[in-house]
């Protein structure tokens, strides 16, 4: 149906490279595409000429802040600088996914991305869309999609448009999911008021393929053939560039306004099983998916980072909408699709391949043995540029940062017994367990994690509540990868270089809690206007700790994504560094859970408790209070901590990691989560009963042994540096009971689960 | 007694997979030429005695509320007798 009411379209005239040449002193709209004097002064000098109207529009959006990382790049290299030696990495940064070694000739991609800001407007479609990106991303690696997760952070349960987007985000990711047919095996969702105008919404997937099935995105061979697949281009996200097409025609199209992208999860589905079959017989070259900014990313991304040139016929693109012109063309976000470079000999089979799936494939353009990337409308040459220019050497800032000057009295605003009264007597201590257990960031999360499918595919080990997600992915030796998704933004607040490195402290527990080895690192991260020096600086120190601490773990960041200018007029967001950390396990039946114990287990803490409550959830729920020194970071320890979880692994009957809310709320999710409760004592403990229940410390877990494995596992943790305390035993009666310095605390499971199952449909009522 | 009737479709440049599945099923029935499907949502509201300014501007504000997400759908209102 396009042909002909495309060439309605031509009539209307379109701006060529030739006009461009030809009519340099046409005033272009860069300033509304976002462009700086500086940045369309340095186009118009690598073209030697204005650009055209549709040059214009790819340059705008690959040299934005979201294709081009043009604010972060400076600091991102420290990933690669920084990079632990490690054989575990077969494809690094910069790649659509880092790709990891997991042994037996498995390898496993994964990645976490934001869509935050979409998710903010349409929550249903901007959520289900990011699930939908990130697939796509580890599809375009050669590998088959198995498992998502989600990072969420809203604003503050209270406020009146709070539930709007966690209804239409938390039904989003799990619609999407859910129809594909990927498990959603963990994640974590926080609320917090300074997310209110700007909720985050960062999707992972993970997937698996044999080492000789990684593909790139390169497009090499002359005469290779360039081949879209997948939905009609339509006019979604093309937002800005709406301004071009007025520009450019005359206003006799339909009115064109910022379209929300909506997403397809049947037509995904098809695009995952039709992409795999042309990888399984061997017939792609190179791949690339289509997600932020279309066809300008995917022509220049694949022609950039192959051997020649490329030549595309934009009018052979299949459209939804017949008035699109070829700047919205160009710049469309319409979701699932995919572009394959085909050589000629395996077209038809290619073809074949979609047909069978019921998946439109063109082919729109050709390798060519030039060195530009060349776009025709109908016969006219509309774009003819470098494909780096546009795709890899956009502007790079060196923006001014400095340290807030404010940090200095947030840090010293510690959260002191003066400063925010502690419990004294057995009740206080039973009430403050209690409002935290029923406090929005600790409740249960049945409502929202029952959305999602944890299981199909039948692969899922463990997901949702259990610390990490793990996935069996060799389904004859049970070889599998566990994964966890973390950060607190309240550690960032009052630390970036320090809450980053939490971040991938507490990813990295949650892994080595399910006995598995962590390899390598994911990131997503968040923060504010990168315009404002202290947030800038926030965001250099978070990527200095985050690379310092990979160094140190031993663990590479592969890949991940940057997303700034997340605020509320002058408000920025906590930074919110987003970390994954991918382990693997040879054998996923060798797992530790948080439900192995048996009546009469002891109950085991390790790892060393220190007097730290500033940015902690007993602050923030008791007092509001978000000040002092964020807990002090110490990988050394995180690692014995693992090591000896892991080399322990047959003794140890279940593992649950400290972290929010300390020892008090891990205990009581024990309680909650199975059918025994606990009995101990904190008499023999380094530290008093308020810190020891509430302190939110690094490297430390709850374990249950057999009572004659106690000495062997507590001997392990003295060789490892790491203290230990025997605090009591697994019990028949099923609540939670501790002695402490004030008495004794004893809440029944019936007291615990009231508020902490209700608070969550609560907000949402 | 005053019938209205809100008709709720999604704008014109959103992707409609329901649309397009029902569209795709139309023509493997044997339909030919079938160009483009788009599916919505009707309600018909019946409200008792007659419908004056005021009631219409509350009803024509909800719809755009409640039974339109104006993010992705246009609506309009058609009174009937």
């Amino acid at each position: 149906m396009s042909s002909t009411d495309n060439a309605a379209v031509t009539q209307r005239g379109v701006d060529t490279v030739e006009r461009a040449a030809a009519s340099p002193d046409v005033q272009q709209p860069w300033a509304e595409l976002g462009l700086k004097a500086d940045e369309y002064q340095r186009i118009r000098d690598i073209l030697d000429r204005r650009p055209t109207s549709a040059e214009l529009a790819m340059y705008s959006v690959m040299w934005s802040e979201h294709c081009s990382y043009k604010s972060s790049k400076v600091h991102l290299r420290q990933f690669g600088a920084k990079q632990p030696v490690t054989d575990a990495l077969l494809v690094g940064i910069g790649e659509n996914a880092g790709v990891v070694d997991i042994g037996d000739g498995w390898a496993v991609t994964f990645k976490v991305e934001s869509h935050n800001h979409p998710s903010f407007i349409e929550p249903y479609q901007g959520a289900a869309t990011g699930v939908g990106g990130i697939v796509r991303d580890i599809l375009a690696m050669g590998a088959r999609p198995l498992a998502v997760m989600d990072s969420l952070r809203f604003g503050a349960p209270e406020h009146p448009d709070t539930s709007r987007i966690v209804g239409g985000v938390v039904a989003g990711v799990g619609g999407y999911g859910n129809c594909l047919g990927l498990p959603n095996i963990g994640g974590e969702a926080v609320f917090d008021s300074c997310y209110q105008g700007n909720p985050l919404v960062n999707a992972l997937c993970v997937g698996a393929m044999r080492h000789e099935d990684i593909h790139l995105a390169k497009a090499s061979g002359v005469g290779n053939l360039v081949v879209l697949y997948g939905a009609r281009t339509g006019g979604d996200g093309i937002g800005g560039v709406s301004v071009l097409a007025s520009e450019t025609f005359d206003a006799t199209g339909p009115a064109k306004r910022p379209a929300v992208q909506v997403g397809d999860p049947f037509m995904e589905k098809l695009l995952i099983e039709c992409t795999l079959q042309m990888f399984k017989e061997h017939l792609v070259e190179g791949i690339q998916d289509l997600g932020g900014a279309g066809l300008s990313c995917a022509t220049s991304e694949l022609a950039s980072n192959g051997d020649g040139g490329m030549r595309v016929h934009l009018e052979k693109v299949p459209l939804r909408d017949a008035t699109l012109s070829p700047e919205e063309i160009i710049m469309s976000e319409s979701q699932e699709r995919m572009m394959a470079v085909v050589h000629p000999d395996n077209i038809d089979r290619v073809m074949q391949i979609c047909a069978h799936w019921d998946v439109t494939a063109t082919v729109v353009g050709e390798v060519t043995d030039g060195s530009n990337l060349q776009v025709f409308w109908h016969d006219e040459l509309i774009v003819d540029v470098p494909p780096r220019t546009v795709a890899h050497d956009g502007p790079v800032y060196e923006r001014p940062y400095h340290r807030p000057a404010w940090l200095d009295a947030r840090q010293a605003d510690e959260p002191t017994a003066q400063r925010c009264p502690r419990p004294t007597s057995a009740a206080e201590f039973s009430e403050h367990i209690l409002r935290l257990m029923s406090s929005a960031n600790l409740c249960d999360r049945e409502w929202l994690t029952s959305q999602y499918d944890r299981y199909v595919l039948g692969n899922t080990v463990a997901a949702m509540p259990h610390d990490s997600g793990v996935v069996r992915i060799d389904e004859a030796s049970g070889r599998g990868i566990a994964v966890s998704l973390d950060c607190n933004g309240r550690f960032g607040a009052l630390d970036p270089y320090a809450g980053a490195q939490l971040a991938l402290s507490e990813a990295y527990r949650n892994v080595a809690v399910s006995g598995a080895t962590p390899l390598a690192v994911t990131d997503c991260l968040n923060f504010g206007s990168p315009e404002d020096p202290e947030v800038m600086w926030q965001f250099a120190e978070a990527v200095r700790g985050l690379a310092d601490a990979c160094l140190t773990l031993g663990t590479p960041v592969t890949g991940g994504n940057v997303s700034l200018y997340n605020q509320t007029a002058q408000t920025a967001i906590h930074p919110t560094p987003v970390v994954g950390v991918l382990g693997v396990i040879d054998d996923v039946r060798s797992r530790i859970t948080m439900h192995g114990a048996r009546y009469g287990d002891s109950i085991l803490l390790i790892g060393r408790t220190r007097e730290e409550f500033a940015g902690g959830e007993w602050a923030h729920v008791l007092h509001g209070h978000l000040g002092g020194t964020a807990p002090v970071v110490d990988l050394a320890a995180e690692m014995a901590l693992a090591k000896v979880v892991r080399e322990h692994s047959p003794l140890i009957t279940s593992a649950h990691d400290l972290s929010d809310g300390g020892l008090a709320v891990a205990l009581a999710e024990l309680v909650l989560r199975n059918d025994y409760g606990v009995s101990v004592s904190l008499s023999d403990t380094e530290a008093d009963g308020f810190t020891m229940l509430f302190s939110e410390s690094v490297a430390r877990a709850v374990v249950t042994v057999a009572a004659q494995d106690v000495d062997a596992v507590r001997a392990a943790c003295e060789l490892a540096g790491l203290p230990s305390a025997l605090l009591g035993v697994v019990s028949e009666e099923r609540s939670l009971v501790i002695d402490t310095d004030a008495g004794r605390i004893a809440i029944s499971r019936e007291e615990l689960a009231a508020g902490w199952s209700s608070a969550l449909p609560a907000i949402m009522a | 007694m005053a019938r209205i009737v809100v008709t709720v479709m999604l704008k014109p440049e959103i992707l409609d997979p329901q649309g397009t599945a029902v569209r795709g099923a139309l023509t493997r029935l044997g339909l030919t030429g079938v160009a483009d499907v788009r599916q919505g949502k009707r309600f018909v509201i019946d409200l008792e005695g007659s419908l004056d300014a005021d009631r219409e501007a509350l009803l024509t504000k909800l719809a755009g509320e409640l039974l339109a997400n104006p993010v992705i759908e246009d609506y309009s209102l058609q009174v009937e007798a």
